[in-house]
């Protein structure tokens, strides 16, 4: 995992078959990248339809999601179509893995990502990050902690 | 992870409400899970009696499971009419059915006031109590439904058969932990 405090890698990825989604150019909103093994995993509580469920506590953080795995764009559209998800899932696809691992979130053995999270600021700054056993979910408490004493911070200073 | 907030009057307690230990599930009407999981409560309730104090929050995934939240709604609206336990049970018990005509039938069943319910049904207050049932599902780190809290402490392995029960066994779990 990459630590707290320096400017996370910048990076373009598939967002769509057709389109591509360049880290930088979501200065001024915070990001939550969201490093998860692969499509279709078989439970209804999975992670990114938890998260498809919280965006609305997200935005009011002025805080946007992101999935990223190695699965094909193609695979990822099926994905969202199937369950319904309303924020972009990225393939990290070719050269496989290659983002991962600028974040310290690729999983050699099994040629996946791991399941990591990372909150980026507004300036592109990492502020927190969380590394999670690969069988586990995560959950998204610690992304909305994470957010709100964010949130805390910069009213204090704007004090 | 523990339990944020804990149990409190805004809550729906069935059994003892002095027990010595307290379930809490977040489920989510239209989850086959949820369903399987809900006879293998009963069967706990039965087994604990008294000792057993039962609470269900809503967490409703509302894209994979789009009746779900007004299959909440709906048993907040027959808890306005002190019925709250009959509509969570039949709608578990029918949860195939949960399209609005369908909670209109049970509600017929239940001997809900049919005006009154319909009426409710619309009441954003309700949709609002369970979205905190989400919301607080979210602070005290739910990830999928169902999850289970006792004694206000997450319980984090698999809960099919009697493993919950037996868990409460083993532990001899008696003291809350707030």
């Amino acid at each position: 995992m990459l630590p707290i405090g320096i400017i996370a890698p910048d990076f373009e990825l598939y967002s769509t078959p057709d389109q591509k989604l360049r880290l930088s150019d979501l200065r001024n909103k915070k990001v939550i990248l969201a490093f998860y093994p692969a499509d279709w995993s078989p439970v209804c509580g999975d992670q990114m339809a938890l998260y498809n469920e919280m965006l609305q506590y997200f935005y009011k953080h002025n805080a946007v999601m992101i999935g990223i795995s190695v699965d094909s764009k193609w695979s990822h559209l099926a994905f969202i179509q199937s369950h319904k998800f309303h924020f972009p899932l990225l393939s990290d696809f070719e050269p496989k893995g290659k983002v991962a691992r600028s974040y310290e979130a690729y999983d050699e053995e099994t040629g996946a990502c791991e399941r990591a999270l990372y909150v980026i600021d507004e300036r592109g700054i990492i502020r927190w990050n969380y590394l999670s056993p690969v069988g586990i979910n995560p959950g998204a408490d610690g992304i909305l902690d994470a957010l709100e004493e964010m949130d805390q911070v910069t009213t204090n200073l704007s004090i | 992870m523990s339990l944020r907030p804990t149990v409190s009057e805004r809550d729906h307690i069935q059994g003892n409400k002095e027990a010595v230990i307290e379930l809490v599930e977040y489920g989510d009407y239209q989850c086959p899970h949820c369903g399987r999981a809900y006879p293998i409560v009963k069967r706990m309730q039965e087994e604990l009696g008294d000792q057993l104090r039962f609470v269900f929050r809503n967490f409703p995934l509302t894209n994979i499971h789009p009746e779900a939240t007004m299959a909440a709604v709906a048993t907040e609206a027959a808890a306005l009419q002190n019925k709250y336990w009959e509509m969570h049970d039949i709608i578990f018990e029918n949860q195939d059915q949960l399209a609005k005509d369908f909670l209109l039938d049970y509600a017929k069943a239940i001997d809900l006031n049919i005006k009154k319910f319909e009426k409710d049904l619309e009441d954003t207050a309700l949709t609002e109590k369970v979205r905190a049932d989400f919301e607080s599902g979210i602070r005290s780190g739910v990830n999928a439904t169902p999850t289970f809290f006792i004694n206000g402490e997450k319980y984090n392995n698999g809960w099919e058969g009697d493993r919950l029960l037996e868990y409460i066994k083993a532990n001899k779990i008696s003291v809350l932990h707030y």
